[in-house]
């Protein structure tokens, strides 16, 4: 926190004009700042090298993209002529200044579980952020979707506004953890899988899903396919740093960790995993069957020349560098699309406070065929403890159109 | 029309080894820092795919990742009296091009130069007389090795060196190099695992009573997370270092230990595709606005700045100084100007040794994976009945098996036809080679001045390399490879052939990409161009950094000397130029 604290100070440096700010003022602005951390808010309404909240890239989602709006207190652009009552509905309800209905890409079904003070905390926060003039047409969906009255019915089909209710059975650390899982961290906005709604399958909670063309792992505590092989150190570890003995963050997750949980603090990330870790069950777990031969042989191949030399021959890997690919959860979940991914186009981790190195996994798309990335991919997630079924070169096929549109 | 940009507190030209270690610590002073680099953007996994890397044709052949003529050449002649004409291609050095700089494409042996080697005008005369070195033009650094040990030690550690200590605070170390000066503490990481033929060479020193050690490499023994949190990964041996990138984060470059930091910085920018035409100068010429570049598309922008520092490759440094007319240019007539003055290189030959019986599979290699005997190098040996001074490290580094330029055939091989092809497959896996890295020293004709006649592509004169091996120089390297031939027979193999140099450097084959001197340090500025911080004498809030402040080369590699002056700079500005910045820091 004193960084944060750091950081505010020299913020409001800045504002030599406005009002001194009191104490307990300044303490609530600081503890929305930490919301603004625990809810990833830079994340989707900040572009790469844009100004602070002022607009973010476009989501894709399943029914046409949606671009995240500025929120900072521009009157014009911004949510300046906002009241903080305006901001607490549209958390809790999706339904914003003006009865405006939001399109759950706002991950307002997570956010309504976060309380009246810590909503009220971030409302603090966001108006002290920099006014941006950024005019942002977030509805950019197709007809009838664009008709926002429609999230009415969606709302009334998929969504309630529940508060988040700690478990007395539970430690209080545990309640935490699903606290910030379930509400301001939004873990399921990408690791749930969707019902073909759009809404989350509470039944499958975090078991894993698939979105802009990356699979979000089950980080449940499946011991096969989710975070059963990891320790709550190792699951603080990745969080904190993006990086741990058994993965590196690729993806929306290398983001997620760069703007979101690298900043939490280690208490916060301690409780997400044991919350995290107290999911799930390894009942029902089915051995896949046994790959076939001459696949193996050939994907063997591949990887001596094309991946040994970082991976190692026995899939190792190399610490903080190059991740094992050896008893690996995220190299056996049942969708390939994160690995057709890394594969193809290559990917590069993120710079953490305390992984600087940034390595990156390089681009072989133009060396491989759809067959052969096909056939590596069957190798290394039949090798080294690793059992899982074999990829086609269909599936691979599918993410290298993705990627080349 | 020339685009006038705003101030930044420091600009950096190039965002090689120096100019990613001055940007670093100039960063962390709060300072606005702006690199601008000639040449592109260069990553790891983009640009030194582990998919491709490994084209020796493209990379080694047809060197890829190297300056080309067509962007900067020079001219060249072996004494004043010839007329210099340019080089059409680059041969016998190969400066580098791109973010990384040479840095990228080196083998990363990493020494340090001893502390008479840092007093060599004053050692020598001591020792043997000042008539010895009558007809050479050797100097002081105006440093000690203690006063450097430092800031070796900080290069080291940033770099990750793998080596064995020979001296730490004045005692001997087994195993290491008993020569070399006492440092602090041992390398951050232990030798490489050696392969069989240095192992065989070290064997054969050392019952000939000689002292080889491990050569210090800047390829990773073993994972290493340098002081400024960045990563390296154990050297794989795949044998792509000289004239690749690498592509396993194994060997260290400024990639690999600096930008992943140094990018993230908001107060550091690099400009890339971008070439400085000159170093602007007020009225006067006494202090640097800033420079002039031009960028891919043609456009030319004024960039103002308070600091300027040169940290492109070292001949490139001393052509941009002539070109802005900082410090006057050395003409060997009069002995007068600075700049240009103490041009030296490095005095290399090679041996090889072919066997019948052993296999020494070169292809399992690394860039500085090797052993050195430095018995007959600078120093360490006393010249008292001897005709030259200077000396020479013999290394057993075989850096690679490549499959085209790997052709080691016996002297009488045919140079082509079924009898060469016959004698390749021999010699491949059953021939040793070792060479040594010999010191380079001045003379008053071997210099850098501006051509009179040839031009490069925006009009600005080429640079004039006047450059022979000294008598003195060529008398080393021919007791040196007597030597080497008393290791050759010791070895045993069924023949032997060792390299002897001659007068006539030629600049087609290559030899070494050890180009020192032109903007030499040292204590006085009728002698040197800038001072022992590398402040320019003449434009104070110009710093020149690179081996072009190397009074001469010793008879080692320069990279770790290069490595150490940029911290010493860095750390003189930081803690005494900016509290009053644009004064010298020594006075004249």
């Amino acid at each position: 926190m004193k960084t944060l604290a750091l950081t505010l100070a020299a913020g409001f440096a800045g504002l030599a004009l406005g009002p001194a700010i009191a104490a307990d003022q300044a303490d609530q602005i600081i503890r929305g700042q930490y919301q603004a951390v625990l809810g990833d808010c830079a994340g989707c309404h900040t572009k790469p090298g844009g100004k602070p909240l002022a607009g973010g890239l476009p989501l894709e989602t399943p029914f046409g993209a949606l671009i995240p709006p500025n929120i900072t207190p521009d009157t014009e652009t911004g949510i300046g002529n906002w009241s903080e009552a305006d901001f607490r509905d549209m958390m809790k309800t999706g339904v914003g200044h003006n009865g405006v209905r939001l399109y759950p890409a706002m991950p307002y079904p997570a956010y309504t579980r976060m309380t009246g003070q810590d909503i009220s905390d971030l409302w603090a926060y966001l108006t002290t952020v920099d006014p941006v003039s950024n005019k942002v047409e977030a509805n950019q969906l197709p007809f009838p979707l664009n008709i926002r009255l429609s999230m009415w019915g969606w709302n009334l089909l998929n969504f309630s506004e529940t508060p988040f209710t700690p478990d007395p059975s539970k430690p209080a650390e545990w309640n935490r953890g699903a606290y910030i899982v379930q509400g301001a961290g939004h873990c399921g906005t990408c690791h749930t899988p969707k019902s073909f709604l759009g809404a989350d399958k509470d039944s499958v909670f975090l078991q894993g899903a698939s979105l802009q063309g990356w699979f979000a792992p089950d980080i449940t505590n499946n011991a096969q396919s989710g975070l059963g092989k990891w320790s709550e150190d190792e699951l603080v570890q990745y969080l904190k740093t993006g990086v741990n003995a058994h993965s590196i963050a690729s993806g929306p997750m290398a983001e997620a960790v760069e703007n979101s949980t690298s900043k939490m603090t280690d208490a916060d990330l301690k409780a997400v995993a044991v919350y995290l870790k107290s999911l799930g069950s390894d009942t029902g777990v089915a051995q896949p069957a046994k790959p076939d031969r001459a696949r193996m042989v050939t994907g063997e191949a591949i990887y001596r020349d094309n991946c040994s030399a970082c991976h190692g021959g026995d899939g190792a890997g190399a610490g903080a560098l190059f991740p094992a690919l050896s008893n690996n959860s995220i190299v056996a979940q049942g969708n390939t699309e994160t690995l057709a991914q890394l594969v193809l186009a290559g990917s590069q981790a993120v710079h953490t406070e305390h992984a600087r190195t940034t390595p990156a996994m390089p681009s072989l798309a133009w060396r491989l065929s759809d067959q052969e990335v096909a056939d590596v991919l069957t190798y290394v997630r039949n090798s080294w403890g690793n059992a899982a079924p074999m990829v086609s070169s269909g599936d691979v096929a599918a993410v290298r159109k993705e990627l080349t549109q | 029309m020339t685009k006038i940009l705003p101030r930044k507190d420091v600009v950096i030209v190039g965002l090689g080894w120096t100019g990613a270690i001055l940007a670093n610590e100039l960063t962390d002073q709060g300072l606005d820092v702006l690199a601008i680099e000639r040449g592109p953007w260069r990553d790891t996994a983009t640009d030194f795919n582990i998919g491709y890397m490994q084209d020796e044709l493209r990379y080694a052949v047809r060197r890829d990742l190297f300056l080309q003529p067509v962007v900067e050449t020079m001219t060249m002649r072996n004494d004043p009296s010839q007329t210099a004409l340019p080089m059409r291609d680059f041969g016998s050095f190969l400066p580098g091009n791109g973010v990384g700089g040479a840095g990228v494409h080196w083998n990363g042996h990493t020494w340090r130069f001893w502390d008479s080697d840092f007093k060599t005008r004053t050692n020598l005369t001591n020792r043997y007389g000042a008539a010895r070195i009558a007809d050479l033009q050797v100097e002081d650094w105006g440093v000690t090795g203690a006063e450097m040990e430092p800031y070796y030690d900080q290069f080291e550690y940033l770099a990750g060196i793998s080596g064995k200590a020979g001296n730490i605070k004045g005692q001997l170390q087994e195993g290491g190099n008993p020569f070399e000066d006492s440092r602090a503490r041992d390398y951050p990481n232990p030798p490489m695992q050696m392969t069989y033929a240095p192992t065989l060479f070290a064997e054969t020193g050392r019952s000939m009573g000689l002292h080889p050690f491990p050569t210090p490499s800047a390829n990773m023994s073993r994972a290493y997370t340098n002081p400024l949190g960045v990563t390296l990964g154990q050297c794989t041996f795949c044998g792509f270092c000289e004239r690749f990138g690498c592509a396993n984060y194994s060997k260290s470059s400024a990639q690999t230990t600096v930008l992943p930091v140094l990018m993230k910085k908001a107060n550091f920018e690099v400009r890339t595709d971008s070439e400085v035409l000159h170093v602007d100068l007020a009225a006067g010429g006494k202090s640097a606005r800033g420079v002039t570049y031009v960028d891919s598309s043609g456009e030319a922008y004024f960039q103002p700045a308070d600091l300027v520092l040169l940290c492109a490759y070292g001949l490139h440094n001393v052509r941009l100084m002539m070109l802005s007319g900082i410090g006057g240019i050395y003409d060997p007539n009069t002995g007068e100007g600075t700049v240009g003055r103490n041009y030296c290189y490095q005095t290399n030959v090679g041996t090889q040794v072919f066997f019948d019986d052993k296999n020494f599979n070169p292809f399992i290699a690394a860039g500085a994976l090797g052993q050195t005997i430095d018995d007959y190098n600078g120093d360490a040996f006393d010249h008292g009945g001897l005709d030259f001074v200077g000396g020479a490290g013999i290394n057993c580094i075989p850096t690679n098996g490549r499959p085209i330029g790997t052709r080691p055939t016996p002297p009488g091989t045919p140079k082509w036809g079924s009898a060469w092809k016959k004698a390749t497959v021999q010699g491949y896996k059953s021939t040793l080679g070792f060479s040594t890295q010999g010191s380079s020293y001045a003379t008053r004709a071997n210099y850098l001045d501006l051509d009179p006649t040839y031009k490069d592509r925006f009009g600005r004169p080429l640079m004039r390399m006047t450059f022979d091996f000294p008598e003195n120089d060529v008398r080393m390297s021919n007791y040196l490879s007597d030597r080497m031939e008393e290791i050759a027979k010791k070895l045993g193999g069924r023949q032997y052939n060792v390299g002897r140099l001659k007068k006539g450097w030629n600049s087609v084959p290559y030899q070494s990409t050890h180009n020192t001197g032109g903007a030499i340090m040292g204590a006085d500025p009728k002698r040197s161009a800038v001072n022992v911080f590398l402040q320019s004498w003449d434009v104070p809030n110009v710093f020149v950094i690179g081996a072009s402040a190397f009074p001469q080369n010793a008879g080692k590699n320069p990279t770790g000397t290069v490595g150490a002056l940029a911290f010493r700079a860095a750390d003189a500005i930081r803690n005494h130029y900016l509290r009053n910045p644009g004064a010298p820091l020594v006075q004249a």
